[in-house]
């Protein structure tokens, strides 16, 4: 080899939210590890919002949090104004979100990934595979370098062969400014994986100077910030507002008017973009009898002027987007730093990949973010920690980790994207999550630190801090069962109940809406030491009880059809009975559990009885 | 391992018509041999989907069998999803059996068991579970009133207005879902939702119960009514079910299965399906075999939806010895009591009198209780899901104000759950399509 060549355990192929988070764990169970990218100094950059969590998306960087990944702590460290969404609603619906300071947030990302031990940033750009007896054994860069590893993961975001639109202007990029992956598309083609295209867009970012603030309503930020990661004390960040304003009537009639030249409408485009994250032209058309559409405007940094005008997509033509950020209330002497646009990209199907992100066609290739596509940078985070874990897993010879839809919104995402692919980028909600009222943002270290712990990528700090909350919680929870009262007993301080003689445990008690803890704590001063988390967190437990006693069932019932394994080599056209429509979905998929076959779309109980009967008599056989 | 599945996939062939004479007889044929078939008996496959006259041979001699008009069906677009062929034969047990025998030496063929045909339609998607089940109802149909509600179920009556609940439900869950999952968007408003949840979930409650409360009538329907002969020993029941099933009002469709403890007559009352049981004479005993007799009577009356207490006339009724359903106490015996005056119904099965008036009050119990309204829940799997639904909507509606959405959510969903167990559906896209049809989502 005329080049130098280095040896890793696991490469990774991207410097994005995905790439990181996949280094950054693979490096934390023990493999030495390589993170490609362009250039060090974008790893962390926020292309689109500069936002972290939300609604479903929060779940995901806790329990990204919860397996010592990075993204929670850095968003801590970055965020300018956090909200806890559906503070009104329930905790199993709470969402923590914030906007986050651009240079911030890449400053932090940098920071953790160079304190990472077993962490090397190569800047460079992969271009093709090195494949050796059908795995995957390594990544050829364009400047001829060959890197060896055990296994790859690949984290491109929107670069496989990116092409952005503004108007009729073409651009291949995969993102603003920088340039397209087109080599590696073509590996993943010449390697027969199936490919498709998705669309995404950005609006155009303003400058703030030129903003009327003082005619806008202004949203602020919580009073008492909530952080993303449990190892967050408290954040100390100045926190800042956004403004908001909307679309009118003149906005509208200006997109109509250009509509034809907007390439979703043009015809310039053809792929799929995401019904939740519309373009303002979509909106105009499928809506446009609502009278204006909500823009927030959100600066994306302390000291930057750049605002994000969140609501209004784009990828009209340049003059005519001045035009509609003219038409807006506060926006009319607003000056534009760079325009919004479409990109299009190509994707990987899902289904090529099993449960642990590993493709089916290719072993020791990982992938991981919206090269799955999906959309946003909690979605990337989650899948490439689950990658990285994984890709050091195989490289050390240990067996993968699956995580399933009753554990984590991450295996509800993983499961989702690899049993029915996907017809436009994949965004998480909490209701994708049948077991939703489990899993929740408050105890997502208690779903996953131990199981991070015993994977190997869980660090001491975070298993320490887990098991000093988890005593004080067991204390308080056990002190809550020991503590009861009777309808006298409870109506001689205040509290009215049924009449019916039945002593009602403090836990009980902490179900009724009209009785919290600072009640109780009057009741029994023993109660009034637990910290505000814990205490709010028993409450969830009480006012959940009777739907959680449920779910249990369900959940056992779940896992009942996900023991069931599907041998990876079963042949669907060989199974007598099952019709052939039935044979190619199940062998679109290849699902791993008979409970997966369960949830690809269309399949019949009829053909879940014929493939449960096989499994049990192939498992027969093999025990034989 | 034995399996109750199949495990080949060969070619099945049944007469599609009824075993008697009649003009026309028609073989159905279906499998990938099903054209193979064709090719062996009349010398090759019509062009498809139209009717053609051949003469059909018996593959191993050449020997004409029969001039027959014959369909080649090529799938998937056939009933069973498969392909199929059609003999249209002429009418007669010679013939018929003449072309089933050459079927069946056909390589591949063999005759179908019951049902095999609708287990391949369902099988291969064409047809739903409820359907499925419809067309072995049909199958099954004894009697007038059981062949019309298997049509309807066929028909898709129930998987329609099921369908349509669960529409209604997963616009409810859309609104919810869009109430949790988008708060944070200008679209969606909350304020008032659950009024609005609460009142058009309380019309779907109303409508699944108001389904449910139809007295069990399509399940009885489907089993018959039951109507269990008790009485002491020597009272007079086999005598009376012997007479009954004789009569010519009563069409016996069935010939009784002896089984150590009841004995079953299965028959036709004006049009409605009932089920005679003659059981165990109930008496105090010390014999084991008997006592065991007489317990298995005890559950037998208490799952019928008629007791005949026979009591010969002249003996008082032992009221306390019989319970369990609504009872018609029945003197037996009168000609042997002439002189005594009867009571109520009296009867002799000897000379036959009294047995008309006896099975009008059956047949008058029966119309009652099955009615000629239609039933919509025949299977106890449908009712089961729907009475499912309906507790998750009555939880939902009666929730204080204020209870927590994301549980009213859960209610709802689960709810819908259960509404899709029905047809064997179920998928959080359809509600998200929904969602984002009705909300501009994406801020």
């Amino acid at each position: 080899m005329s080049f130098s060549s280095s040896s890793y355990d696991v490469i990774v192929v991207g410097g994005g939210h995905a790439g990181v988070e996949a280094a950054a764990a693979a490096a934390r169970v023990g493999a030495r590890t390589a993170l490609v990218t362009h250039r060090a100094a974008t790893i962390g950059a926020m292309s689109c919002n500069p936002a972290i969590g939300g609604l479903g998306k929060g779940h995901l960087v806790r329990e990204v949090d919860a397996l010592d990944g990075l993204m929670g702590r850095v968003a801590d460290a970055a965020g300018i104004q956090f909200r806890l969404l559906n503070r009104r609603k329930g905790p199993a619906v709470r969402g923590p979100r914030t906007q986050a300071d651009r240079a911030l947030y890449a400053a932090a990302m940098q920071r953790a990934v160079a304190e990472t031990p077993g962490l090397t940033v190569i800047e460079g750009e992969a271009e093709d595979l090195v494949v050796a007896e059908g795995r995957v054994a390594g990544a050829i860069l364009t400047d001829g370098r060959t890197l060896t590893a055990a296994a790859v993961v690949i984290t491109t975001g929107t670069f496989l062969r990116g092409l952005i639109h503004i108007g009729e202007r073409q651009i291949p990029a995969g993102r603003v400014g920088e340039g397209p992956a087109v080599g590696l598309a073509q590996t993943l083609d010449r390697h027969g994986f199936r490919l498709g295209r998705l669309k995404t867009g950005t609006p155009a970012r303003l400058d703030g100077r030129t903003i009327d603030w003082a005619s806008l309503e202004m949203q602020h930020a919580d009073e008492d910030p909530v952080p993303f990661s449990t190892l967050t004390e408290r954040i100390t960040t100045p926190q800042i507002a956004c403004g908001i304003t909307r679309t009118t009537q003149a906005t509208h009639d200006l997109i109509r008017a250009n509509l034809h030249r907007s390439p979703m409408y043009s015809g310039g485009i053809s792929s799929r973009g995401p019904r939740y994250c519309p373009s303002i032209e979509d909106k105009v058309v499928r809506f446009g009898d609502r009278e204006g559409h909500q823009i927030f405007l959100e600066p994306e940094g302390l000291d930057d002027p750049t605002v994000y005008p969140n609501g209004i997509s784009t990828a009209l033509p340049e003059e005519v987007q001045a035009g509609i950020i003219a038409s807006i209330p506060g926006l009319e002497r607003t000056r534009i730093l760079r325009p919004g646009y479409a990109i299009e990209y190509d994707y990987v199907d899902p289904r090529e990949l099993d449960a642990t992100l590993q493709t089916k066609r290719l072993p020791g290739l990982f992938l991981a973010g919206q090269i799955n596509g999906t959309t946003g940078y909690e979605e990337a985070a989650g899948q490439g920690l689950v990658a990285g874990l994984n890709a050091a897993r195989l490289a050390g010879g240990s067996e993968l980790a699956v995580f399933d839809r009753a554990e984590s919104y991450l295996g509800v995402m993983i499961d989702d994207l690899v049993t029915h692919g996907v017809s436009e980028p994949y965004r998480m909600f909490t209701s994708r999550s049948e077991y939703r009222l489990s899993l929740r943002v408050d105890n997502a270290d208690e779903r996953l630190t131990p199981r991070g712990a015993t994977l190997g990528c869980v660090g001491a700090a975070r298993a320490t801090h887990f098991a000093t909350s988890q005593t004080a919680l067991a204390e308080s929870r056990a002190r809550l069962d020991s503590l009861s009262l009777t309808p006298n007993e409870a109506a001689a301080h205040g509290l009215a109940l049924n009449r019916d003689g039945l002593r009602r445990s403090a836990f009980q008690l902490l179900s009724y809406p009209e009785i919290g803890w600072e009640r109780l704590s009057a009741i029994w001063p023993e109660l009034a030491s637990a910290s505000p988390r814990v205490a709010e967190r028993l409450r969830t437990d009480a006012t959940y009880a009777v739907y959680l006693d449920r779910q249990q069932a369900d959940i056992a019932a779940f896992r009942r059809d996900e023991a069931v394994r599907l041998p990876p080599s079963l042949d669907y056209w060989s199974i007598a009975g099952l019709s052939n429509e039935m044979r190619a979905k199940l062998d679109g998929v290849r699902p791993g559990t008979l409970g997966q076959a369960a949830r690809i779309e269309g399949v019949t109980p009829a053909a879940l009885t014929l493939l449960a009967a096989h499994a049990r008599r192939s498992r027969t056989s093999v025990t034989a | 391992m034995a399996s109750p599945l199949p495990t080949r996939d060969d070619t099945i062939f049944a007469p599609a018509s009824g075993l008697g004479r009649a003009a026309v007889a028609l073989v159905r044929i279906s499998g990938p041999a099903a054209g193979t078939a064709l090719d062996a008996l009349a010398g090759g496959r019509p062009e498809p989907r139209r009717l053609s006259l051949r003469p059909l041979r018996d593959p191993a001699t050449q020997a004409v069998l029969d001039q027959a008009v014959i369909v080649w069906l090529p799938g998937p677009g056939t009933a069973t999803g498969e392909d199929m062929a059609e003999l249209h034969l002429h009418g007669g047990v010679a013939v018929r059996t003449a072309i089933l025998r050459a079927l069946s030496r056909v390589p591949g063929c063999r005759p179908a068991e019951a049902g095999a045909f609708s287990r391949r339609a369902f099988l291969n998607g064409r047809i739903d579970l409820t359907e499925a089940e419809g067309i072995a109802d049909l199958i099954d149909a004894e009697t007038e009133a059981q062949r019309v509600q298997a049509l309807r179920q066929l028909d898709g009556a129930l998987g329609r207005q099921v369908a349509a609940w669960r529409e209604t439900g997963i616009e409810l869950l859309a609104q919810a879902e869009a109430a949790l999952d988008f708060s944070d968007e200008g679209d969606v408003d909350d304020d008032g939702l659950d009024a609005i949840l609460n009142q058009k979930a309380r019309n779907l409650h109303d409508a699944i119960r108001a389904a449910l409360a139809d007295g069990q009538r399509g399940e009885r329907l489907r089993e018959g009514f039951c109507v269990v002969l008790a009485g002491a020993p020597n009272a007079g029941k086999s005598t009376l079910l012997n007479a009954l099933s004789g009569r010519d009002a009563a069409i016996v469709s069935e010939i009784p299965g002896t089984t150590r403890d009841a004995i079953e007559v299965r028959c036709d009352l004006g049009g409605l399906p009932v089920v005679l049981v003659d059981t165990a004479g109930l008496r105090e005993t010390e014999d084991r075999i008997e006592a065991e007799g007489v317990n298995r009577t005890r559950r037998r009356m208490e799952s019928a939806d008629l007791i005949l207490h026979l009591v010969p006339m002249g003996d008082r009724p032992d009221r306390q010895a019989v319970s369990g359903a609504p009872t018609l106490v029945v003197q037996t015996k009168a000609d042997l009591a002439a002189g005594v005056e009867p009571q109520g119904l009296a009867i002799s099965a000897v000379t036959g009198a009294g047995l008309d008036a006896l099975l009008d009050a059956i047949q008058a119990a029966a119309e009652a209780s099955l009615g000629h309204g239609d039933a919509l829940i025949t299977r106890e799997r449908h009712r089961e899901a729907l009475t499912r639904a309906a507790q998750h909507l009555e939880r939902l509606i009666t929730a204080p104000s204020g209870f927590p959405p994301e549980l009213l959510a859960e209610d709802l969903r689960l709810a819908v759950r259960a509404l899709g167990e029905v047809g064997g559906h179920v998928g959080v896209e359809e509600m998200l399509d929904r969602l984002f049809a009705g909300f501009c989502i994406g801020k």
